[in-house]
């Protein structure tokens, strides 16, 4: 078994080093289209294990991650933008103090968001997290949206309807993936641990969870303060990684989004969340080609039709959750050892099953 | 200055919104009775329906009335088809799974008019029959917000016959007290699910008529705040619970128009209200007004 | 005079105009073991409902060693020492044996969250003692050599012992067991009651048992409680309650055709 790990450990850093490798040469060659679209995999990486913790591994339904995501996208981007250009963005009205005259490094601000996302949570967490599943959807659903009106219309410290400006991009690839893989082992530390056990016991059946005495309120609020404290920093992420925020950019299609990432990798698997991630950021590019004209169609119109590619996006979501349920690993997770049996699996090999400690 | 005008302008206001929300909200509460799930694509059905009156009186010039019965029975259709394809076959599986298809089908409506419809708004037919303006004494009123609560108030009369009164009813209260019990029972299981929808539906087809005539600019969005607020009324007034919806609906419509009209600054904030009272009355009452409590059975 | 573990004081459990259990007083003391008994529908598990915090009794108390217990929540009551089995076995059903009795040690854990992510030394320490303890409770049970596989893959008789097993690794004072021998063949209840009076004596337990196989209590009870519609009609030893004539006409007569 310690010879199992040991190998584990040593293919894990090759890994890393072998991705690190590539995203140095991508962030060095490739076009400036393709480092967007890496980063953003990154960024999805994060919001999609974030919204997996309380969709896949607790077992209650978040719609909120619009919301949290906005939240810590107006603190990275309230906290980051310089001084000056505030100035010429609050046109209507001025910046409220201590905002106005206020910057912080980008890593105190990402922080900060996730906080307060955490602390919208808290808040919200407190009254529904201990009633039915569904009014903590709906909950959160309207929580996302209120978000949106709020912002819409606190002039003094949103800008309201005309949005945020020159927010420094500083999330670059090695900030994105830097991140990407702390809360990957994070999360991976998290549901391993006993927390993640009674989390996973609670998804399974709350009455039997709560009659071996784990509180579910306690458990519950903290399952959706992290999921909503790291959303906050992918909103942050995010905010530096498009530069230009305003409400329409945190409309609950983003939630679903994520949702369809979750969905796809599977609720419960940190793996397939990761590789779902990657599926779906670069598919939905893919997909855009459905907006643009199509001569190998008859009948179709010259010019493409605009909005084609979330009509298949949100069709393939109704697909996979009504015919691949379990999205493409369930509650599992890709291991070395798992990768392994397949290979030899493949190769023919005749090999005995290590059962796992 | 708030004279007696004004209130009475208010509360006609506030009851014919409130009313509109009951109807949909109606909806809402007997598709959570009978499978305990938020349907999501409720609101987008609603969208819809408008649609549906769009072409069916402006661009094919049918009368006011075959339009309203096609639409009705589309839209109804439209629920039922929704049910029996996105939600049957999943009614065994976890909860969490036909939760995320009731959004994927609301998310696919939506989409899917954006494509057909564009997105641009269109403006919804005037039927002088429906929004001539009545002027009684100083009050101005639409003949429409008389005849939006009367319709209410007559459908769930005659919805109320229907759940007490008939077979199918029956069916559909058993479902919803105990889904095992009644399959075990005999009941159709499957039909009692598709007369569910197909009833939810219509009502939202007579609300989406009567939405149209007050907020005319029809866009593929309308359906989602609307939806959420219904949804929120039926938890108010206790999910699950016919009149609970009604009442909800009612209160919120009061809620919204009454607190605009006496604080106007806050006109902006308007669609949160609901919300705020949603989290309060789970604070409070989280079975809602008229909500049982009902216990799982261990 | 040996030691109080339970103590129930004229407990009544109302549903609106249905009264389930009405004005219920057991005592049991350390290390008995003690059945309730009763017809189909006689409140049985609305009584263990009410001990283990599922229901708040309408009147009356619950203690545990002298401490009220009344009203608690059920994952409170679980850490004051009181842990259950399942009428219809409610375990975790997609995690493996071995998780499900090492999550039932979580109530234990005194790390917080923080120091289980970072893996700290007190944490480890825990979390390698409760793997330990769950190998010793498999074993006991007989259950180790399936530890990896999914619990809802098991046969019905071993989801019932893993139920037991689940519970025990809560380190109660006092354990319910909701009908533990239902559906198990003679050979395997009989086995059953071996292994409930084994972990009695390895644990130093206290037992409330519901069940029907009249075999299984007379064989294992120290003494019996007997409910029907939801009042106590008898209570005694095995012998004592086989002559009881209202315990027999509850069984015999009646509508009840349950045996």
């Amino acid at each position: 078994m310690t010879k199992m790990k040991k190998s584990s450990v040593v293919l894990t850093c090759l890994l890393l080093l072998l991705l690190s490798g590539a995203l140095a040469f991508i962030d060095g060659n490739a076009s400036q289209y393709i480092v967007r679209i890496t980063r953003l995999c990154a960024i999805n990486i994060v919001l999609a294990l974030s919204m997996n913790l309380v969709q896949g591994f607790t077992g209650i339904f978040s719609l909120g991650h619009a919301g949290f995501m906005a939240i810590g996208a107006y603190s990275v981007a309230l906290l980051t933008i310089p001084v000056a250009k505030k100035e010429t963005i609050f046109m209507l009205e001025p910046l409220i103090a201590p905002l106005d005259t206020l910057t912080l490094p980008f890593g105190v601000a990402l922080i900060i968001g996730g906080v307060l996302a955490a602390a919208a949570a808290f808040l919200i967490g407190l009254p529904c997290l201990r009633l039915r599943g569904d009014y903590l959807a709906i909950a959160t659903l309207g929580f996302s949206e209120i978000i949106r009106i709020l912002i819409t219309n606190a002039q003094c410290v949103t800008n309201g309807a005309q949005g945020l400006k020159s927010i420094p991009k500083t999330a670059d690839i090695w900030w994105c993936y830097g991140i990407a893989l702390v809360v990957l082992v994070f999360i991976a530390l998290l549901v391993s641990s006993s927390y993640g056990r009674a989390l996973k016991a609670i998804r399974e059946d709350e009455i039997a969870a709560e009659s071996m005495g784990i509180s579910l309120l306690r458990h519950k609020m903290l399952s959706f303060m992290i999921s909503a404290f790291l959303a906050g920093v992918g909103g942050g992420l995010y905010a530096s990684y498009i530069g230009t925020i305003g409400p329409d950019v945190f409309q609950i299609s983003r939630t679903y989004d994520i949702l369809m990432i979750v969905v796809m990798g599977g609720m419960g698997s940190i793996t397939g969340s990761v590789l779902a991630a990657f599926i779906v950021t670069i598919g939905q590019e893919w997909l855009r080609v459905l907006d643009g004209p199509l001569p190998f169609l008859p009948f179709w119109p010259e010019n493409g039709v605009s909005g084609m590619r979330m009509v298949v996006f949100s069709l393939l979501l109704l697909i996979i959750i009504l015919f691949f349920r379990n999205g493409l690993f369930g509650h599992k997770e890709i291991t070395w050892s798992s990768v392994g049996a397949r290979l030899s699996a493949l190769s023919g090999h005749a090999h005995k099953e290590v059962t796992k400690p | 200055m708030f004279n007696l005008t004004r209130l009475l302008q208010t509360l006609t206001d506030a009851l014919s919104l409130g009313s509109l929300y009951a109807l949909i909200a109606i909806g809402y509460t007997m598709v959570y009775g009978v499978l305990r799930l938020i349907n999501f694509a409720h609101g987008e059905i609603f969208m819809i329906a408008m649609y549906i009156v769009f072409y069916g009186i402006s661009l094919f010039v049918l009368p006011w009335y075959v339009t309203f019965a096609l639409t009705i029975l589309i839209t109804a259709l439209l629920g039922t088809l929704a049910e029996r394809l996105a939600y049957r076959p999943l009614r065994s599986a976890p909860r969490i799974s036909i939760l995320v298809s009731a959004i994927g089908v609301s998310y696919f409506l939506q989409n899917l008019a954006t494509v057909l419809f564009g997105g641009r708004p269109l403006n919804f037919p005037q039927i002088p029959l429906f929004t001539d303006v009545l002027i009684i004494g100083e009050i101005y009123i639409q003949r429409l917000s008389l005849i939006v609560p009367v319709v209410t108030a007559v459908l769930l009369l005659l919805l109320l016959l229907l759940i007490k009164r008939t077979r199918t009813g029956m069916a559909m209260r058993a479902v919803s007290r105990d889904y095992d019990a009644a399959s075990l029972m005999g009941i159709d299981l499957n039909r009692t699910i598709a007369i569910t929808f197909f009833i939810g539906s219509a009502l939202a087809g007579v609300g989406a008529i009567m939405w149209g005539m007050e907020d005319t600019r029809i866009r593929p969005t309308i359906g989602s705040m609307p939806g959420i607020k219904c949804f929120i009324a039926a938890v108010l007034g206790g999910i699950g619970n016919t009149g609970g919806a009604v009442l909800g609906g009612l209160l919120i419509g009061f809620i919204e128009i009454v607190t605009v009209a006496l604080f106007p600054s806050l006109s902006g904030y308007r669609d949160a209200f609901a919300f705020i009272v949603l989290i309060l009355v789970l604070l409070v009452k989280p079975t809602g007004l008229l909500g049982e409590k009902t216990t799982e059975k261990v | 005079m040996s030691e109080r573990v339970l103590e129930v004081n004229h407990a009544t459990m109302r549903f609106g105009g249905l009264v389930a259990v009405n004005d219920l007083t057991m005592l049991i003391d350390k290390e008995e073991i003690v059945a309730l008994i009763g017809p189909n529908g006689a409140g049985k598990t609305t009584a263990f409902n009410m001990i283990t915090g599922v229901y708040t009794p309408t009147e009356g108390t619950v203690q545990l060693c002298g401490k009220a217990i009344t009203g608690k929540r059920p994952d409170r009551i679980a850490a004051a020492g009181i842990a259950r089995t399942f009428q219809n076995i409610r375990l975790f059903k997609a995690l493996t044996v071995l998780d499900n009795v090492v999550i039932a040690q979580h109530l234990r854990l005194t790390s917080s969250w923080p120091a289980a992510v970072l893996r700290l030394p007190r944490y480890r320490k825990e979390n390698a003692a409760m793997y330990a303890r769950a190998k010793e409770l498999l074993e006991t049970m007989g259950l180790w050599d399936v530890r990896g596989e999914i619990a809802s893959s098991l046969p019905y008789g071993m989801q019932r012992k893993l139920e037991i097993a689940r519970a025990l690794a809560t380190q109660p004072k006092l354990l319910l067991l909701d009908e533990p021998a239902a559906g198990m063949n003679p050979a395997e209840s009989a086995e059953l009651t071996g292994l409930i009076r084994g972990i009695r004596d390895q644990f130093h337990l206290t037992i409330l048992l519901i069940e029907h196989h009249m075999d299984v209590v007379m064989d294992i009870s120290d003494r019996i409680y007997v409910l029907n519609y939801g009042s106590l009609i008898a209570e005694g030893t095995p012998a004592q309650i086989q002559q009881n004539d209202d315990v027999i006409r509850a069984y015999l007569g009646g509508d009840e055709d349950e045996a």
